[in-house]
């Protein structure tokens, strides 16, 4: 059975869950099963369930170091030559540039740069914003951002079969086992 | 009290090592929590009290901006200003909001990197306030500095005459800092509310309600692949706004200790004005939030128990200010430095005698009835005594900026402060201004981080049986994080 990605064909599979901790049990079977397109939603981030999904750390933490320490050289640069280079002047006796009196711009520059990029950076990594999506559209889904918990397995992911995956979700111990179409245009 | 039953079960202030503390009381599960909170937004018809708080803070906005545009018509001397007082009350009101502001950061950054769980019911709240606070004290010295046509000066931007701001002074960096701080706040606040914006937007009936909702929360759709990024970003940008909002007020001292007016010129000021912007926020927030969790039914979500903690922290700031106020008088004395002495003598037995005193009994005596547990959890009493902090920590602003500038190095030049009418109705707008932004905030926006009080309620603890906790903070190292598996 080939799932294609035209309008109103099967996007994927979703079962339900009422509690935190089947899910997460159900949640390491679908790693240990091998799947990978398949996604975990829940209305809080479940501790724990980075391990039980296998998901690998992020490099946000690496985008947000590298702007910061480009905030502290703007502003080292900027205040350098903007005081001591672009216009000159003396103000009681204090010197061009010295490094006591550019440390407060220094800090909140490299903070400033810092929280853009950790902003910016998350919503581009997970690929927001993003307004339409298959998920959305699902009446049912509606729950995952108030009190249940779903396991998606989408028609991409080389292992997947309507029949089987469909069996397999259902063995996962989930309420209800749907389809999720992909969304017609308009 | 006419049943004690339930209002035992809603006590949850004792202290029992033996119990983990209940943060979310009356028996609440994920959908109840969503539908308490919500409903608030979504559901519940307006009640005509906002409405009539509305156009009174609305009113007063107004009176605010008339103000301001007599102000710019007039120039400066609308105000009482004279020479050589030439900060008063624009100043002290800036100093004053922006400490307001600092709550809200402690309680959503610091607090959550010392995985205070409690923080979850009131971070939302405290936060709103904070940007609040900081728009209102942004517009004062925007409006001090005379030509306002030419405040553009304050930025580096390049401008006609070809020169660039002087980065020598600390007035400079307080741009880059209330600034900085004012943008830190507004990411972190929008980062927080996204998932609950999604909640909103799932829940909403209405067309235009979906679009709006769904709009701003930029289609999230509680994938963990997400949170986990998420998760990653919250922490950093707490971590990003702990020595932030240390920084803010530290550089609003150094406008005054960088100084040479006798008084000002302290190494103290930094820490002394961190504290007390803890200490005048906590107390803004209980002033808000008392009410509001009356009015909107909030008593299981934001429980005593929440408000007996930031009562301790009131408690705990409120003693660091009055510490530091004794120690400006000891190092007053010690450095044997003539006009120091003088200036502290002054303070307290010169003509601003009354606000000194005000100050300290609002800042460091009548807090300290907190040490009684009967007191720190009394509604009443709490709301009163943080109407008196707010009083004392204007007055402490008033008294550090007023008396040294009135009487300073030259006596002949001395002269005292009589604030205008201008003075007054400004400040009073200014209130104006931040209740408005606090009630359409409470009637268009989740009140409540749902999506975190969900994460501090038992039932959502995956593994309940390897947990260990007892009390409120233990036990909730993520895996990751315990094991060091994370890259």
């Amino acid at each position: 059975m080939s799932a294609t990605s035209h309008g109103g064909g099967l996007h994927a599979l979703l079962t339900e869950f009422e509690s935190p901790s089947a899910f997460m049990q159900a949640c390491a079977k679908v790693r240990d099963a091998g799947f990978r397109h398949w996604d975990a939603h829940s209305p809080f981030p479940v501790h724990g369930l980075d391990d039980a999904m296998g998901i690998r750390g992020t490099r946000l933490p690496w985008l947000v170091l590298a702007s910061g320490a480009t905030g502290l050289g703007v502003a080292t640069l900027m205040q350098w030559w903007m005081n001591a280079v672009d216009y000159p002047y003396v103000i009681s006796g204090k010197p061009l540039f010295g490094l006591p009196a550019a440390v407060p711009v220094m800090f909140e520059l490299t903070v400033l740069f810092s929280a853009f990029a950790c902003f910016f950076g998350m919503w581009g990594l997970n690929g927001m914003p993003r307004l339409h999506h298959p998920l959305l559209a699902h009446d049912r889904f509606r729950r995952a951002s108030q009190d249940r918990f779903y396991i998606v397995i989408e028609a991409r992911d080389p292992k997947f079969d309507l029949e089987r995956t469909r069996a397999f979700l259902a063995s996962l111990g989930g309420s209800v086992v749907d389809e999720v179409r992909e969304s017609v245009e308009g | 009290m006419k049943n004690p039953q339930v209002s035992q079960a809603w006590d949850n202030t004792r202290d029992d090592p033996t119990r983990p503390v209940e943060l979310i009381l009356g028996g609440n599960d994920f959908t109840s929590i969503t539908e308490k909170v919500s409903d608030i937004v979504l559901e519940r018809k307006t009640p005509r009290a906002w409405y009539l708080a509305f156009f009174a803070s609305a009113g007063l906005t107004g009176v605010l901006f008339l103000m301001i545009g007599w102000l710019f018509i007039r120039g400066v001397g609308v105000w009482g200003l004279n020479n050589p007082v030439g900060w008063a009350w624009d100043i002290t009101n800036f100093v004053f909001w922006v400490g307001i502001g600092h709550a809200g950061t402690l309680i959503s950054a610091i607090l959550f990197l010392l995985r205070q769980k409690w923080r979850t019911s009131i971070n939302r709240f405290a936060e709103a306030m904070t940007i609040f606070a900081v728009v209102c004290a942004g517009i004062f010295p925007g409006i001090h500095v005379g030509r306002v046509w030419v405040v553009y000066w304050l930025f580096p931007l390049p401008n006609e005459q070809a020169m660039w701001p002087n980065f020598r002074s600390p007035l400079l960096w307080d741009v880059f800092a209330v600034g900085t701080y004012m943008t830190v706040s507004l990411l972190f606040w929008y980062t927080g509310m996204v998932p609950d914006l999604a909640t909103l937007r799932d829940r909403a009936r209405g067309r235009v309600r979906q679009a709006i909702y769904g709009f701003l929360a930029l289609g999230w759709r509680n994938s963990h692949r997400h949170w986990h990024r998420y998760e990653k970003a919250y922490l950093l940008l707490a971590g990003l706004a702990t020595p932030l909002v240390l920084s803010v007020h530290s550089v609003v001292s150094f406008d005054f200790a960088t100084s040479q007016i006798p008084g000002w010129h302290t190494a103290i000021f930094p820490p002394y004005f961190v504290a007390g912007a803890v200490f005048s926020g906590f107390a803004m927030v209980g002033t808000i939030l008392i009410p509001a969790r009356k009015w909107f039914g909030l008593e299981q979500i934001i429980t005593k128990h929440h408000l007996e903690n930031m009562n301790k922290i009131i408690l705990a700031t409120g003693s660091m200010v009055g510490f530091a106020y004794a120690t400006e008088f000891f190092i007053a004395w010690y450095s044997g430095n003539p006009n120091e002495s003088f200036a502290f003598i002054n303070r307290a037995f010169g003509p601003y005698a009354w606000a000194y005193w005000t100050m300290v009994t609002c800042n460091v005596v009548t807090p300290q009835l907190f040490w009684s547990k009967k007191l720190r959890t009394n509604l009443g009493v709490m709301w009163v005594m943080y109407i008196f902090v707010n009083i004392g920590m204007w007055f402490e602003r008033f008294v550090i900026i007023v008396t040294s500038l009135s009487r300073d190095f030259l006596p002949s030049s001395w002269a005292y402060f009589r604030p205008t009418p201008v003075d007054v109705l400004t400040f009073v707008g200014s209130f104006g201004l931040f209740f408005t932004l606090v009630l359409l905030f409470i009637r268009f926006l989740p009140m409540i981080a749902m999506a975190e009080v969900k994460t501090v309620m038992p039932i959502a603890d995956a593994h309940s049986g390897e947990r260990r906790s007892v009390g409120d903070y233990h036990g909730d190292i993520p895996a990751h994080v315990r094991d060091g598996g994370d890259r």
